[in-house]
């Protein structure tokens, strides 16, 4: 292993702690405010069970969260440039690895935020066995593709 | 509180956690597969994102079990369930399969589309017809 320190900056390193900081304050007042669990796999998948179930439950809430969510890169470019974004994967590891999110996230309840930022903040057995489950395959995954196979990703 | 207000607290929690994505650069790909690429260059910046989370929330989610009375009066509705299983794991490792092919996760995903972002726009479509696979897999399971 070795560090990149080219992209560990102290300003990429701040800015990670800072963002950390607003999840977790995003997190606790969605529990506060609303007496939910921002988990964005479960609030994204909730509303397509609703659809696909054809059941009646009130998911306004769900809907605004998401409004929110997908509306923050629109609010944050009328004040400053959005950072830099890179994309790497081509379209067809976009659709399998969109696939496999969707319905392993699903299955699993939760994915980073519902499991790795809530439940590891409520010390949660079952969220710990979920992140080291996630982030191990993700390594894993990374391993293989990038040093074993040599697909660019 | 009004249903209203419900919304408008809900929508700024999406709003502040978007904002944290983006600037935590976990709406960065190619950071994202950086951290998970413990073997070649790692890039440490995001574990500094779950840190700095996890401070936050573990704090917020202790007082709140302090005093469980939330502002909208809704119960405070956390996850009861407890049980580690198969569907637990092995659902978490599609999902980091998913994650390290594309260094998205569900919530930069929306980002990457609200950003207009191409990439961002495809992966969110297979997001979607990922969990509509699974909601019918579970209805058919269900009335069989």
């Amino acid at each position: 292993m070795s560090i990149n320190w080219q992209a560990f900056t102290l300003y990429a390193a701040v800015s990670a702690l800072t963002g950390g900081f607003m999840i977790g304050l995003a997190a606790v007042w969605l529990a506060w405010a609303n007496g939910r669990i921002a988990g964005i796999s479960g609030i994204l998948g909730h509303v397509v069970e609703l659809i696909v179930q054809q059941k009646r439950e009130p998911f306004g809430w769900r809907i605004a969260f998401l409004v929110g969510l997908i509306g923050a890169p629109v609010v944050w470019a009328f004040f400053a440039a959005l950072p830099a974004s890179v994309q790497q994967t081509g379209s067809v590891g976009l659709v399998v690895g969109g696939v496999l999110v969707g319905l392993g996230t699903r299955y699993a309840n939760g994915c980073t935020s519902g499991h790795g930022i809530c439940g590891l903040s409520r010390f949660s057995m079952r969220s710990l066995i979920a992140v080291c489950s996630f982030m191990g395959s993700a390594v894993i995954t990374v391993y293989v593709l990038r040093h074993l196979l040599g697909v660019s990703v | 509180m009004s249903r209203g207000m419900q919304w408008l607290t809900a929508g700024l929690a999406g709003l502040l956690l978007g904002m944290g994505l983006i600037l935590s650069g976990m709406a960065n790909p190619a950071k994202v597969i950086g951290f998970l690429d413990v073997a070649g260059s790692w890039d440490p910046s995001l574990g500094l994102v779950m840190g700095g989370g996890l401070v936050v929330g573990s704090i917020g989610f202790a007082l709140l079990k302090k005093q469980p009375k939330t502002l909208s009066g809704e119960p405070l509705n956390l996850p009861i369930s407890r049980k580690i299983d198969l569907r637990l794991i092995l659902g978490s490792v599609l999902f980091g399969i998913g994650w390290g092919v594309t260094g998205i996760c569900p919530g930069p995903g929306l980002v990457l589309l609200g950003a207009g972002i191409p990439e961002g726009v495809l992966y969110v479509a297979s997001l979607l017809a990922g969990m509509t696979l699974y909601s019918l897999i579970e209805k058919l399971r269900h009335s069989a």
